[in-house]
């Protein structure tokens, strides 16, 4: 029993730091800019296909055996750039309006979804091709004084004739060579990360396997908690950041370029949720919907824990993943079968879905003695 | 020769050159007309002071400075080059430096955080990040409490801070808008003695919004606001009872 317990404090705690490093970019974006990214998860996804695809790159090759710290590196830059392409092209224009914030972000997530199932090289041409006409013609337009009045007619041009050149060429290509060019990358079906060697396996400890992908994990968290923190306490990016959470229009007046803290900022958090992704592709297989899995859970840990507070996040997070591992799993059951009533409530309880109906139910009674969470910011000044 | 320099330097600043200037500018909240064709001129090394009666737009005047409003028409002149597409956080780094009303003091960062802040606004980041002496001999106060956090200081420290802050950008314009509203009477004492070192000691200009009518004298210039309008101006010295009824609430 006592096992069964340790078993699953430790598949809870390691349930929590995923969900911790999923919620660490979150909370930052969130807490910086009130910005709702329900796209958050998607990019989680990202961050586990850009594993996947690192891993068969190097399948075979020396760095084989050290390939996940490649991974994390890549997965990081590949969505932290895709971050800043969101930030720039979507976002920035929709800040203070947190409704259509949380449309266009879901928007996005479909959109990122679908681009997992369907992206070919063709897609990839053919998206990069219209990219390229249609912003290189804007560029060089854009330097006629006169271009905001005849902007109506360049668009209306343009965008047609950039999507009709490239779709072209696209097809054109796909014809001619065609298995190779055409061929899905992933399809819809789930793709599997295997751990490199070390991490298979686990630690035996009183009775029970403590396995190294888990720990792998956890200590991945603690590096990244511990890296933020140090970011945002002795960086003067991170005093920046830091100030423009607390107040934009002031951080603005003293000088600091608060579009460029924006874009860092989103970079930053979705880069982490890259991280986690990564972490979440050693778990289990990788899909499209991954990031649907994890989106929930990580707004509530960000809610519960306070926004804007690192440390309600990471004990918000350890709570939710234990309560949720310990509820979903038989080991309350167990525990409390000498009292008849009790143990068979926990048995209702005990499956993954119910688990999580409990854990919400429990969070919104939390909620209600608590709205600001666990630790809400206090001071003079509160609201400024 | 020296005729010849005169005139192929026609851009040479001038200290005759208004530090700022602001021409016809016409401020709207959505449809309702705030400050009507205001103009107004702050020449380097002196103290303005603009006076009025509670909401007829001198806080919008100073935010539509910063380029927190947008005006609807009109210019603004910083050391003669325009200003007005220029973005917030720009303006400030050409030498503005705002002490807004209430403060806004930074209030989960500490007090050094927040002057540190400050240097934002130079052009060149220094590597080294102190704070100068200069600072603590006009706020001693500041110097005590540098690892506090700044929304736990009071409303007159939070003040000191806030001015404090400004300077340590080297502004060449510095704006107040109202620094002694709420603030105990020694305070305001300490606050005005502060303003008029560093005028002296800087040279820099100064764009004052004020009540307090004994701050009010020490300005060189004044501007009266009456329903978004400027409706009069001259030396602060010709300041007579007559318009500090009208224009002073006090």
């Amino acid at each position: 029993m006592l096992s069964g317990l340790l078993d699953g404090i430790f598949s809870g705690i390691s349930l929590g730091s995923v969900l911790l490093l999923a919620a660490l970019g979150l909370a930052i974006v969130f807490g910086l800019m009130g910005v709702i990214n329900m796209a958050h998860g998607e990019l989680m996804m990202l961050g586990a296909y850009t594993t996947y695809m690192v891993q068969n790159a190097l399948k075979g090759t020396p760095l084989f055996g050290i390939y996940i710290f490649i991974a994390l590196i890549a997965a990081f830059i590949v969505t932290a750039i895709f971050g800043l392409v969101l930030e720039r092209g979507v976002i920035r224009y929709l800040y203070g309006r947190p409704l259509e914030t949380l449309l266009a972000t879901w928007g996005v997530s479909l959109i990122l979804q679908q681009l997992v199932r369907s992206v070919s090289w063709q897609l990839v041409t053919i998206v990069a091709l219209f990219c390229l006409l249609f912003f290189g013609a804007m560029w060089i337009v854009a330097r006629r004084t006169d271009f905001e009045r005849a902007r109506g007619w360049f668009l209306a041009i343009m965008i047609p004739l950039s999507a009709a050149a490239a779709i072209a060429t696209g097809n054109v290509l796909g014809t001619l060579y065609k298995p190779a060019f055409t061929k899905l990358w992933f399809d819809a079906r789930n793709v599997d990360v295997t751990a490199p060697k070390w991490l298979r396996g686990g630690f035996p400890i009183a009775g029970t396997q403590f396995s190294y992908a888990r720990i792998f994990i956890i200590v991945l968290t603690i590096a990244c908690v511990v890296g933020v923190y140090w970011f945002l306490n002795n960086t003067p990016w991170g005093l920046r950041i830091r100030a423009v959470t607390q107040n934009r229009t002031m951080s603005a007046c003293l000088g600091i370029p608060t579009k460029k803290v924006d874009a860092l900022t989103f970079a930053l958090g979705s880069g982490l949720a890259g991280l986690a992704g990564c972490a979440v592709s050693l778990l289990g297989s990788v899909g499209p919907n991954t990031g649907q899995n994890y989106i929930v859970d990580t707004f509530m840990v960000v809610v519960v824990g306070g926004v804007g507070k690192l440390a309600g996040s990471i004990i918000a997070a350890l709570a939710i993943g234990t309560a949720n591992y310990l509820i979903g799993s038989n080991t309350l059951v167990d525990l409390t079968a000498p009292i008849k009533p009790l143990s068979d409530t926990f048995a209702f309880f005990s499956t993954i879905s119910m688990a999580k109906v409990l854990v919400f139910a429990l969070i919104i009674a939390f909620l209600q003695f608590r709205p600001g969470g666990l630790f809400p910011q206090k001071g003079r000044t509160v609201d400024a | 020769m020296s005729y010849a320099n005169a005139t192929l330097e026609p851009t040479k600043p001038d200290t005759d050159l208004p530090m700022l200037e602001v021409k016809d500018l016409n401020v709207y909240y959505g449809e309702s007309h705030i400050l009507r064709n205001v103009n107004m001129t702050v020449f380097p090394g002196k103290m303005v002071c603009l006076i009025g009666r509670n909401g007829v737009g001198k806080t919008t005047m100073l935010k539509t400075l910063m380029g927190i409003l947008k005006p609807r028409s009109g210019n603004l002149k910083l050391d003669g080059h325009s200003i007005i597409a220029r973005t917030t956080d720009q303006r400030a780094r050409l030498g503005i430096g705002y002490v807004p009303q209430g403060r806004e003091v930074i209030p989960r960062l500490t007090i050094k955080e927040n002057l540190i802040l400050g240097l934002e606004a130079l052009p060149e980041r220094p590597k080294k990040q102190e704070i100068p002496e200069e600072i603590f001999e006009l706020f001693p106060v500041l110097k005590t409490m540098l690892s506090r956090m700044g929304g736990d200081l009071s409303g007159g420290q939070q003040q000191q801070l806030a001015i404090a802050r400004a300077l340590m950008g080297r502004p060449r314009l510095l704006v107040l808008d109202e620094p002694t509203e709420g603030i105990q009477p020694s305070i305001v004492l300490e606050i005005e003695a502060a303003v008029r070192r560093i005028i002296e000691t800087t040279g820099i200009s100064v764009l004052l919004v004020e009540q307090h009518l004994h701050f009010v004298r020490q300005a060189d210039w004044y501007y009266a606001m009456q329903k978004g309008s400027m409706v009069a101006s001259g030396p602060t010295s010709q300041l007579s009872n007559d318009v500090i009824q009208q224009f002073l609430a006090v």
